[in-house]
């Protein structure tokens, strides 16, 4: 009887273990000296760009191991102000509550932009009546003082047809909310509570592309992956009208509604060739990476002076370390 | 229609009132089941079992994710099975039934409906920063086990309690300790459904992602855990992360990661059920 359950142990162990052998594969034959482990954390809107960059990293530095978590931008400054974490991601910039809790805990840091993020404002392909709004018009319809108020196309702009308005939008929790609303509003976070909120980009875009009177709003990439389910409106911020594109983001004219995504990284890094050479990776192939997981890339000469910056940085640190 | 027509009527609405019952879950996990193979089995081969997460759906795996979740499980049996089986022998065979013992008793029974982030929070606290276990495969091993620690001792004093008294008493009789008697007579006899309940528990907390990514566990780690003290992620969390991409073929991918979790908690009440049928066909009583 005990036999059988020794037999059933050992043979879960084997599993176990042989499971564990795999991790010793990784080494692709690169020569490159450089090890150690490289934790990164933060946003999760961020986290695809940082992924795509630690995988071709592995080709460079097969023993330098990167880890990313996604506990979001604040939770990810969070450790980063506890010296856990080297570089962390942000969909934002600082807020100054961080910035004062990595003095304290004598964390200097630089800020790096790393890619541009989109949102599109989408209705119904069978929506003919709207192309472009303008960020007055979609204040109007977000603000907390709609709840209840703006239930009509008509209520928008006169020439709008009579129709009911269903709104859709990614759930409070998400920084692509607190973006929005600070854009359009004015106020992060201030938004009506009336609209079909869902964490899950995917029940948007179906929500929208199922309901001729719907509009919604989320991230560049969804659309981009569903263009024939979806139609896209310009937004006007006040210079003409702007439909959203790798061009418009880039150069700034989709305004206010494009954002540069960053990364942090901290003082540390000055004593770690790892981390330095991962972050020059980063910045040096990110023009290639980022339009593969959905965002625009800067443009080339803007990577070239962030890694100046970062040069400068580490060399500022390295001659400040020296000095003590 | 008198009354025993009535009756007879009340008999027949009432059985397919079951039927239907029974069969919503049945229809609804059939449905489910095959949209998730039809959508995600095409994805599963070699490939995808040994390749590290990437960018590009087609090549990315859930080599690291499938083998965190079996660390997960292992070790949180290590830490949960003998905490729990010790707990419900000593309330089952030990404790007075006193106030303390009932305290104890509806705490162990609340303590099973906790929402699991609770569990997280709790973890992240004691394991990660107290213990400075930081985010490791302990950290979440102990935190998991907290988790199922109630469902484990439950289902334990159920089959402990479904042991006869005669079966215990014989053995007073013969002059054998308390311990002797758990040992030898009680423990064997229950054992089948012990089993069943700690398989039970522990496929819960391989499927859990809340209280992992509260305590820290990663989203992309390109190397299989060496030890313990090793960062890690699980199979949840990998499935979670696609399903937020933008890109079609992640949803696919996602769709393979459920299945394959889904298999692995079906291989393990599969074992459950094996050894459950085993352990009652050596009963001798």
């Amino acid at each position: 009887m005990f036999k059988k359950i020794q037999i059933i142990i050992l043979s879960a162990a084997t599993i176990f273990l042989i499971a564990c052998q795999g991790g010793n594969q990784q080494s692709d034959g690169s020569v490159n000296d450089l090890s150690g482990t490289i934790n990164i954390d933060g946003s999760s809107t961020v986290y695809p760009v940082t992924e795509a960059i630690a995988e071709e990293f592995r080709a460079v530095a097969p023993e330098v191991r990167v880890t990313i978590g996604v506990s979001g931008t604040g939770g990810g400054f969070k450790k980063f102000s506890r010296g856990e974490t080297v570089i962390s991601d942000a969909s934002r910039p600082m807020k100054e509550s961080e910035a004062a809790a990595c003095k304290e805990n004598g964390i200097t840091y630089i800020e790096l932009a790393v890619a541009y993020d989109g949102l599109a404002v989408i209705v119904n392909p069978k929506n003919d009546w709207v192309n472009e709004l303008t960020v007055a018009e979609l204040k109007t319809i977000w603000q907390p003082s709609a709840q209840n108020v703006i239930t009509n196309w008509n209520q928008i702009r006169a020439g709008f047809p009579d129709k009911e308005l269903k709104l859709l939008g990614p759930g409070t929790a998400s920084g692509t909310f607190d973006y929005f609303t600070e854009a359009i509003v004015g106020e992060s976070g201030a938004s009506r509570g009336d609209y079909m909120p869902s964490e899950d980009d995917h029940v948007l875009v179906q929500g929208v592309a199922g309901d001729e009177n719907a509009l919604g709003f989320f991230g560049l990439a969804y659309y981009h992956e569903n263009q024939d389910k979806l139609k896209l409106l310009g937004v006007d911020g006040g210079q003409g009208v702007v439909l959203p594109t790798t061009t418009t983001v880039k150069d700034g004219s989709y305004s206010p509604l494009s954002r540069p995504l960053f990364i942090y990284v901290s003082s540390e890094a000055a004593k770690r060739p790892e981390v330095v050479k991962f972050v020059e990776f980063y910045l040096e192939n990110a023009a290639e990476l980022v339009g593969d997981v959905g965002y625009i890339a800067l443009p080339s000469e803007e990577y070239a002076k962030q890694l100046a910056h970062f040069n400068e940085f580490v060399a500022k640190t390295v001659v400040a370390a020296g000095s003590n | 229609m008198n009354n025993a027509d009535k009756n007879q009527l009340k008999d027949v609405v009432f059985k397919y009132l079951g039927v239907f019952a029974s069969l919503i879950g049945i229809i609804l996990l059939t449905i489910f089941i095959a949209s998730i193979i039809s959508d995600g089995l095409k994805r599963i081969d070699w490939q995808f079992l040994t390749s590290l997460p990437s960018r590009k759906a087609d090549r990315a795996g859930i080599l690291t994710a499938w083998t965190g979740s079996l660390w997960i499980f292992f070790l949180t049996a290590l830490i949960s099975i003998p905490l729990g089986i010790a707990a419900a022998i000593y309330l089952e065979e030990y404790s007075k039934k006193n106030r303390l013992s009932r305290i104890l008793e509806i705490n162990i029974t609340n303590l099973a409906g906790v929402p699991s982030v609770i569990y997280g929070i709790l973890g992240l606290e004691i394991f990660v920063r107290t213990w400075k276990l930081g985010g490791s495969l302990l950290a979440g091993a102990f935190t998991l086990s907290l988790l199922i620690l109630p469902i484990i001792i439950v289902a334990t004093r159920e089959a402990i309690k479904a042991v006869p008294a005669t079966i215990k008493e014989a053995s007073f009789g013969m002059g054998a300790t308390k311990w002797q008697t758990i040992w030898h007579q009680v423990l064997p006899s229950s054992a089948g459904g012990i089993a069943t309940g700690v398989i039970l528990a522990l496929s819960r907390a391989v499927g859990e992602a809340a209280p992992v990514i509260v305590i820290g566990a990663l989203a992309y780690v390109p190397f299989v855990a060496q030890s313990p003290m090793d960062e890690f992620t699980v199979l949840p969390i990998q499935i979670f992360n696609w399903v937020s991409r933008p890109d079609a073929g992640f949803i696919t991918n996602a769709a393979a990661g459920i299945i394959i979790l889904l298999a692995v908690t079906f291989l393990l009440n599969g074992i459950a059920v094996y050894l459950r049928y085993r352990w009652q066909r050596h009963l001798k009583w």
